[in-house]
């Protein structure tokens, strides 16, 4: 394996031994480090961890060199459909990091964390008003958990009633993999129903597929093929009348934010995804957060803990209601609270929002994914819905470069890296041929979608006289394309010294 | 609207291009009775100074009482590189890494973390990161049964010693797919050989250890871990990393080591933040690494043979597998790794086993301050670390009621997950508690009690 081209070392390859932050070490570096007598020796660690031992400069330089080897969205126009990569506001980070915030114990008592609870509770009220659901619970720690957290509500649900035959997920076959997965871990089993050709729900398949089996249906609306599912409510009938309940999958909920709300369309439980529409940051790979709203009846089973209030409402009191006030719960899902933290950048971004500025999220998101949308068809792209608005996000389908170029979606993806673009979602959903999955957001500029815009055509061009770049793009990054299946195959999942 | 950039210039250039006449009309497809005008119940908007204002009046409330509770999340010293680098843009605000070109700084942290946590563990591989210490046992759980192929049972053991929300998550997690957890009682504050006898000979897929277990207490790891091995179950590990730089790792506990270990990261650089964000970590033995759930980077190499890092083993995930996936996770907590990663590096292995040591230290002089007030007593005489369970001569809320008002966190109330224990009140000390802190609490544990006294 050669190693000069990548531009940062592991970091034990920088370690010596006797090196160290020791500013950082609770104890005098000349005093003993032993370990206290009444820890038997027997349960004692024999061999030091290997840990690298570096000065706080080294880390702090290393740390710093492998943030710049990546792309976000303060660097970057980032469009990845299905993620929302919009702008992350510093004052949310700033202020959820207040010391009196970070301190709180989870365990601390009540009196000891009003000032959090009153920002939950009127988190939990302020995405009820924008879902249109009667209850909200806080503590899923990720979309795929608020997911689960809906499914078992709907299985507590049905069984509550006795109808225990209800096991049956309906998913309509462009679902986010989550869907099915989630069903799968409630123990459910799942049913896919096909999707038409401009990207609504298949309402026959549907009507054939629900039956007294039927626990409920997943649905993401507007759908994972970026558009609005315009039978919504003809879906909502078919599947209540035959005794299930809908799931709304809020991956896309920034599209609509404002406009029309998942209770109104008749959705039973929904998750929100609050590092997507309420723009908590994706931290590369998390931590999110996926709260859940439920309608009225699905209100015994929300998971604990929920913060409620009590007293009037010039001397409120908040606490959090446990397996006591709601026994019929699905339970607990995390250690403690769920992502508190997240939850609190969320409420910071909803309060500097407002009640205008949730409208135009819905708006402006959806003004940019049709310009882009535009612009591109004009530019010689094929939108794979060309009949539909946008929503959000959009899907263009490279499969007549693919065909007549041989340059499929992920040589445009990888080629716009060197563009300065982050590339869009590639391959998903999975019913599109060589589809590109393009979400702008409601923060870029014009002048960064025209920029994409210029990219795309770029590219376009050299697809048509010179394929090669293209296929073997990204050529300005620090590597090249990555070999995967040796990836999979020789494992290489720790740093291992050399052999001395 | 505080974040669009559009002007009205933008918005009418951008609508011609469209060929729509206003914005309104992108919304045609949503059937009009649907629609809604406004959003009455979320207030007015503020700027980013009286949001400033609000939220330091908030965090204020909350004043910085002095804590000694542990119970799961730990308040240890946090280095201020830890979040000055791992707030920086482009760790906080990239996506899960996907395009794998685009992401190698996250990436190659994540390999970096794995190695540190396998080795901390003593296992041989970790994946990067669960949701938290209570997901990580639910996971490890379900991970257990995928893994077990001989057991059909779908039994797991639980000891009442581990940490009680980590239970309750467990079952909440994994009892859809029909595994079932067995509590095993534990009233010496730890579990032992004889409480196991009944179980010999039975098809058992897993048991769960937590060490130190929840009331601070060191279980017999070596001896358990064997039986479970002798009795045909795996043993998964419930550790807390800073303990791990001086305590045995699961790797090694018995003859052939733990199965499955997992636990916490929030002791590593994460803020107690009333309860998250936090992370799971999870690592196994070789031999499992298919039956993981989560994320996995590993090493390769680039078209030219360079050094590089993708995600890997994406064939047990959710979005190849869908409904046969090892699990749903998928993005979870990628920005906590970052700074565990960066704690561990800054600490080093002997700056961790300090931590680990002092923390010890100072708990051990809380005990013997706190057993010196009258009406306190240690509940159990067992080896420990860091944590232990009191018994107090009444009930303990009204006495943590009145040390919260005395700006003091006293303890975690165990009398609700362990009503048999009486008035049994769990308390902690890190490195960051001080012998004038640790003062301060048994004088204001000794006016509380005697004032009570008087009171009746």
């Amino acid at each position: 394996m050669a190693m000069q081209k990548h531009p940062e070392k592991i970091i034990f390859e920088y370690s010596r031994p006797g090196r160290g932050a020791f500013g950082q070490w609770p104890t005098e570096r000349d005093t003993p480090n032993e370990i206290a007598a009444d820890i038997p020796e027997n349960l004692r660690r024999k061999k030091p961890a290997m840990l690298p031992e570096l000065s706080e400069l080294e880390v702090v330089r290393h740390f710093t060199k492998l943030s710049q080897l990546n792309f976000s969205i303060d660097t970057h126009f980032y469009p990845l459909g299905s993620c929302t990569m919009k702008y992350n506001p510093k004052a949310c980070n700033a202020f959820a990091m207040l010391p009196g915030f970070l301190n709180r114990h989870p365990l601390a008592p009540d009196s000891l964390g009003q000032g959090f609870l009153a920002c939950m509770f009127e988190l939990q009220e302020m995405l009820k008003e924008v879902t249109g659901m009667q209850g909200v619970a806080l503590s899923p720690m990720a979309g795929a958990h608020g997911e689960f957290a809906g499914v078992a509500m709907i299985r507590a649900y049905h069984r509550a009633r006795g109808d225990l035959a209800r096991n049956e997920i309906i998913v309509p076959q462009a679902a986010h993999g989550t869907n099915p997965a989630t069903a799968t871990m409630c123990g459910c089993v799942v049913k896919e129903i096909p999707v038409n050709d401009e990207g609504d729900v298949d309402v026959e398949a549907l009507k054939a597929a629900v039956g007294p089996n039927t626990a409920g249906i997943m649905l993401t609306n507007p759908s994972t093929c970026g558009v609005f599912e315009r039978r919504i409510k003809e879906v909502a009938k078919i599947v209540h009348d035959a005794g299930g309940l809908l799931y709304y999958d809020g991956a896309n909920l920034n599209a609509i934010l404002g406009k029309v709300r998942p209770g109104d369309m008749g959705f039973d439980v929904i998750h929100m995804n609050l590092h997507k529409t309420f723009s908590t940051p994706h931290g590369g790979g998390g931590p999110g957060a996926g709260a859940v709203g439920v309608s009225a009846r699905l209100l015994p089973f929300m998971p604990i803990p929920v913060v409620g209030r009590e007293g009037d409402n010039d001397a409120p009191k908040y606490r959090w209601l446990t397996e006591k006030d709601l026994p019929q719960s699905i339970g607990r899902l995390s250690a403690f609270m769920g992502n508190a933290g997240v939850l609190l950048r969320a409420y910071i971004y909803m309060r500097m929002l407002g009640r205008e500025g949730m409208h135009r999220v819905g708006e402006y998101a959806t003004l940019n994914a049709n310009y882009l949308m535009a612009r591109l068809a004009k530019a010689g792209f094929d939108p794979a819905y060309p009949t539909r608005r946008a929503s959000h996000e959009f899907i263009i389908t490279a499969k007549q470069q693919k065909n007549d170029l041989g340059v499929s979606a992920m040589d445009i993806a990888k080629r716009l890296l060197d563009y300065g673009f982050h590339a869009p979602t590639t391959y998903f959903p999975l019913l599109v041929p060589e589809c590109l999955l393009i979400e702008p957001t409601e923060t870029e500029s014009k002048e960064a979608l025209d920029g994409f815009i210029d990219a795309m055509v770029a590219i376009l061009k050299e697809a048509q006289t010179n394929a090669d770049l293209v296929k073997s793009a990204p050529h300005t990054m620090t590597v090249r394309r990555l070999d995967d299946v040796r990836a999979a195959r020789q494992l290489d999942l720790t740093w291992k010294p050399a052999a001395a | 609207m505080p974040f669009n950039p559009h002007t009205p210039k933008d918005v009418g250039d951008m609508l011609a291009a469209i060929g729509a006449k206003t914005i309104e009309e992108l919304f045609d497809e949503i059937p009009k009775e649907l629609r809604i005008e406004s959003l009455a119940g979320i207030p007015d908007a503020l700027n980013e100074m009286q949001t400033g204002k609000l939220m330091m009046a908030r965090a204020a409330q909350d004043g910085m009482p002095l804590n000694f509770i542990g119970a799961g999340a730990y308040e240890h010293h946090i280095p201020s590189a830890v979040w000055a680098v791992t707030t920086r843009g482009e760790f906080y605000s990239a996506y899960t890494p996907y395009q794998a070109e685009a992401s190698q700084g996250t990436l190659q942290l994540i390999y970096e973390y794995q190695t540190m946590i396998s080795s901390l563990t003593g296992m041989e591989v970790s994946n990067a990161s669960l949701y938290d210490g209570g997901s990580a046992v639910a996971e490890a759980s379900l991970m257990s049964v995928r893994a077990h192929r001989k057991s059909k049972s779908q039994r797991i053991l639980v000891p009442t010693t581990v940490h009680p929300h980590y239970r309750k998550v467990a079952v909440a997690t994994a009892s859809g797919q029909g595994v079932r957890f067995e509590e095993i009682a534990c009233p010496k504050g730890y579990l032992s050989l004889a409480d196991l006898k009944k179980y010999e000979g039975e098809d058992i897929t897993a048991i769960v250890i937590q060490q130190p277990n929840f009331f601070g207490a060191l279980e017999d790891v070596d001896a358990i871990t064997d039986w479970a091995h002798a009795n045909g179950a795996l043993v998964i590990g419930s550790v807390n990393p800073t303990a791990l730089s001086i305590l045995k790792p699961p790797g090694e506990w018995g003859t052939k080591g733990a199965d499955i270990a997992c636990g916490d990261c929030q002791p590593l650089g994460v803020p107690l933040s009333s309860g998250g964000p936090y992370a799971g970590f999870l690592t196994t033995k070789m031999e499992f690494v298919r039956q993981m759930p989560g994320r996995i980077v590993g090493r390769t190499v680039d078209a030219d043979g360079h050094q590089g890092f993708a995600l890997t083993l994406q064939a047990r995930e959710q979005h190849i597998r869908r409904g046969k996936a090892t699990s749903n996770i998928c993005t979870n907590q990628g920005l906590l790794v970052t700074a565990a990663t960066i704690y561990l590096s800054l600490l080093g292995p002997e700056g961790l086993a300090r931590v680990a040591n002092e923390s010890h230290r100072r708990a051990n002089e809380l005990v013997a301050a706190l057993v010196r007030v009258k009406g306190v007593k240690l509940a159990f005489e067992r080896p420990r670390f860091h944590e232990a369970v009191l018994q107090l001569d009444r009930p303990v809320a009204p006495v943590l009621a009145e040390l919260a008002r005395r700006g003091i966190v006293g303890g975690f109330d165990l009398s609700t997950d362990y009503p048999e224990l009486g008035n049994a009140l769990l308390v902690c000390a890190t490195e960051t508690r001080s012998s004038e802190d640790i003062e301060k609490y048994a004088n204001a544990l000794t006016e509380t009690l005697k004032a009570a006294v008087r009171a009746a």
